[in-house]
């Protein structure tokens, strides 16, 4: 793959596009208010079920938007994001269940433990560029499921019996069910996790990251250390979707090797591609899309949920390609030029 | 195959006479109108999870059949009045999808039991859920051993024969057949090759480790197992328990072959397919290899006359033409679902999930069609393990000859 090829595929988010960034701003901010609010209110309206799935949604969410804190700002590929969420959830899984610590202390565990693994698998990375280091990646998806499997680790990850986990109960004095309140807790930390996100890609930082992904020469020739914030953007990553593999496991009640195939990784990049490469509430887009879709696709028809699948997905980027969040961007250009007319 | 229960007539009675009235205020408190979500005068609603897609949808024939034999009773009339809605979702083999498919059927579609769900890992997954909620986990469609746990479950029960009780089937044989025998194990390093291993050391009680010379694991990423088949030529051993899963039965097999090692080979149930494993192995040596079964094995021409086979085959062709008549699968889905028919039928009209797990500890000498003949259903509540029994059979270069009486595995 060729640089030029690069830009275009990793367009510039709106974000970075100045002109009426003013008016757009706080138009953003209190859209950004009135979502909260009404993430607020949706566990009281729906029942648990459907609580525990928004949960899954935002947990999907958080997973996808640390690939795309690595591939849409940074332009590096990963096909392998998967394994860094089910090393999340097995680090939450083991402290919780083995050693007994309580499950809020697991997150900041499980996020360093990736971030580590992440910084060091972002070594190699350094040398690997665009498909080559999406099948490293790929490896590394490929391996997890059997290293959990592996016998001086079993001990630790009950092998393919895998680990069942306790859920979190919701604290005495509040008057919510357990699932609520692990609705509210993930929401919490999705809050936290994206601001920083915000923060990072606004940051001159983010500005360096984005950069390497535009033109690595160029960011080179401006002083910028491309290996160190390579590795660190990995590491940064692999922290994301760990957190989320953390949720993910308080949501599921279990790991097992089999809650982490392949498959996984793949979704993620899916999740990424049609949320939009590049903008952070696209991902949450992406986490509607990765859990409900496949459920569309097989009340649609079960034995061809497959291609069902398929042809929705085609179909959602022939509509929208550059992503629920390209989408969205296009639209509302659209109808700000519409009212100033 | 209908049972008519001192319970169905009390329960029948009344409900037929205030027919057209308000039918539950006049049924006697008992003995009926009592229903748990799920149930109507007129429905029942079945829930399951399946693998239509991923790694393991292989299976999947095994939930369309059953679908398929739930239209058939509905056809001619349901069970007990009631029809039988079955609602079975993808989960792909992922157990967190087994959660969330599993939280929809119990919260959203108030299923009244889940019934042969697929899969161990997957099954696991739900498995404190259901019994959290007192949701029947009824029939597992798994042959892990865990399943038969009524004190620390009691909402969860199991179907086939599970995996400890074939490796004690083994040592009966082997006690019986080779008392002095050298044994060399061969198990795949995971739950249900220890499930396996557990249930040979069990069977042979005191003199397992005197017989048991060699236990040799491999994992599922290992290329060949021929090493550890050498290393119980070397040791001697004169019996071969194989509980490997196809590829490495097979491979097993012909390295034995090669080396001349010729022991007494048990190939266990999972391994024992004439096309996944005896082909690829050369039929000519897989003779006198022996294994168990405890279904009716299609592609045996011996049954060709045989009212249960008989029936399966009509089955088959009226109500699932498009399914493989030459797959195992297609046995064990109606088999399981004739069971969940059955406990169904034993309930009557108390249909609450409290009575479903007490019938389902009821089972009394139940068998469906393509159960082998003497292969009895058996449950107490004590004994979660639905079928035990099995038959060895032996293979005669070209097919798999049932031999001897039907066989238990249970200890004692």
């Amino acid at each position: 793959m060729t640089s030029e090829q690069d830009t275009t595929l990793f367009a510039p988010s709106g974000e970075t596009r100045a002109a009426p960034q003013a008016a757009r701003l706080s138009a953003g901010h209190w859209v950004l208010v009135g979502v909260v609010a009404i993430a607020l209110v949706l566990p009281f309206v729906f029942q648990g079920f459907v609580v525990f799935q928004l949960t899954e949604v935002m947990i999907y969410g958080l997973a996808i938007l640390g690939l795309n804190l690595l591939t849409g700002f940074n332009g590096q590929f990963s096909v392998g994001h998967g394994a860094f969420y089910g090393l999340g959830a097995y680090v939450t899984a083991i402290m919780m269940q083995r050693w007994g610590v309580p499950y809020y202390w697991t997150l900041p565990a499980a996020g360093a433990v990736c971030f580590v693994v992440g910084v060091l698998f972002g070594l190699p990375a350094l040398r690997l560029q665009g498909l080559y280091l999406a099948l490293v990646t790929f490896a590394a998806a490929v391996a997890l499921p059997q290293l959990l499997k592996f016998g001086p680790l079993e001990n630790w990850t009950g092998g393919v019996q895998g680990i069942v986990v306790d859920q979190p109960e919701a604290p005495a004095f509040l008057p919510i069910s357990a699932d609520q309140w692990l609705y509210y807790f993930t929401l919490v930390v999705l809050l936290v996790m994206f601001a920083g996100a915000a923060n990072l890609v606004k940051s001159r930082s983010g500005r360096a990251i984005m950069a390497i992904r535009d033109h690595p020469i160029a960011a080179a020739a401006m002083g910028i250390n491309a290996p160190l914030y390579k590795t660190l953007t990995f590491g940064v990553s692999a922290l994301y979707t760990g957190v989320a593999g953390a949720l993910g496991a308080l949501a599921a009640q279990f790991v097992a090797p089999d809650s982490f195939s392949l498959f996984l990784s793949i979704y993620f990049l899916v999740g990424l591609i049609l949320g939009g490469m590049g903008s952070l509430p696209g991902c949450l887009f992406g986490g509607l899309f990765v859990l409900y879709v496949p459920n569309i696709a097989q009340a649609v028809s079960r034995g061809l949920a497959g291609a069902v699948y398929g042809v929705i997905m085609l179909l959602v980027i022939f509509v929208m390609p550059s992503g629920a969040a390209g989408f969205t961007r296009l639209a509302w250009a659209y109808l700000s030029r519409r009212r100033s007319q | 195959m209908k049972r008519l229960t001192r319970r169905t007539i009390l329960a029948a009675a009344p409900a037929a006479l205030a027919f057209g009235g308000p039918i539950l205020a006049a049924r006697p408190v008992r003995a009926a109108g009592h229903y748990d979500p799920g149930v109507t005068d007129t429905e029942i609603k079945i829930g399951n999870c399946a693998p239509y897609s991923g790694p393991a949808s292989s299976y999947s024939t095994i939930w369309k059949c059953e679908a398929r034999y739930y239209a058939m009773i509905n056809a001619s009339g349901g069970v007990n009045g009631r029809k039988i809605n079955f609602i079975s979702y993808d989960d792909g083999y992922t157990p967190p999808k087994t959660v969330e498919m599993t939280r929809k059927l119990v919260e959203q579609d108030q299923v009244f039991i889940v019934a042969n769900s697929a899969g161990t890992p997957t099954n696991t997954a739900v498995w404190r859920y259901l019994n959290e909620h007192k949701v029947p986990q009824l029939l597992v469609g798994t042959g892990a051993t865990k399943w038969d746990d009524p004190k620390g479950h009691p909402w969860t029960i199991g179907f086939q024969p599970n995996y400890q009780s074939e490796g004690r089937i083994y040592a009966a044989y082997i006690l019986k057949n080779k008392p002095d025998g050298k044994i060399g194990v061969l198990y795949q390093d995971d739950d249900f090759g220890k499930d396996y291993l557990k249930g040979v050391i069990d069977g042979l009680g005191d003199k397992a480790d005197a017989m048991i010379k060699v236990k040799a694991s491999y994992e599922t990423t290992d290329p060949t197992v021929d090493s550890q088949i050498i290393s119980m030529k070397s040791a001697g051993c004169d019996v071969f328990i194989n509980t490997a899963i196809a590829k490495f039965a097979a491979q097993a097999t012909r390295k034995s072959a090669e080396i001349e090692w010729k022991p007494l080979h048990i190939l266990s149930g999972i391994g024992n397919s004439v096309a996944g494993t005896l082909k690829p192995a050369g039929f000519e040596n897989c003779k006198d290899i022996v294994s168990d079964f405890w279904l009716k094995d299609p592609n045996d021409p011996s049954w060709k006359d045989d009212a249960g086979f008989k029936w399966w085959l009509g089955f088959m062709n009226k109500w699932y033409p498009q399914g493989d008549k030459s797959d195992l699968n297609n046995v064990y889905g109606p088999s399981a679902a004739a069971t969940v028919v059955q406990v169904l039928k034993q309930c009557g009209d108390e249909l609450t999930r409290e009575n479903v797990m007490r019938q389902a500890a009821n089972l009394r000498d139940f068998t469906v069609p393509m159960l082998l003949p003497g292969i009895k259903i058996n449950t107490s509540p004590t004994d979660f393990a639905p079928v035990k029994q099995v038959q060895m059979a032996r293979f005669n270069g070209q097919r798999w000859e049932l031999f001897g009486a039907v066989l238990t595995g249970a200890i004692g």
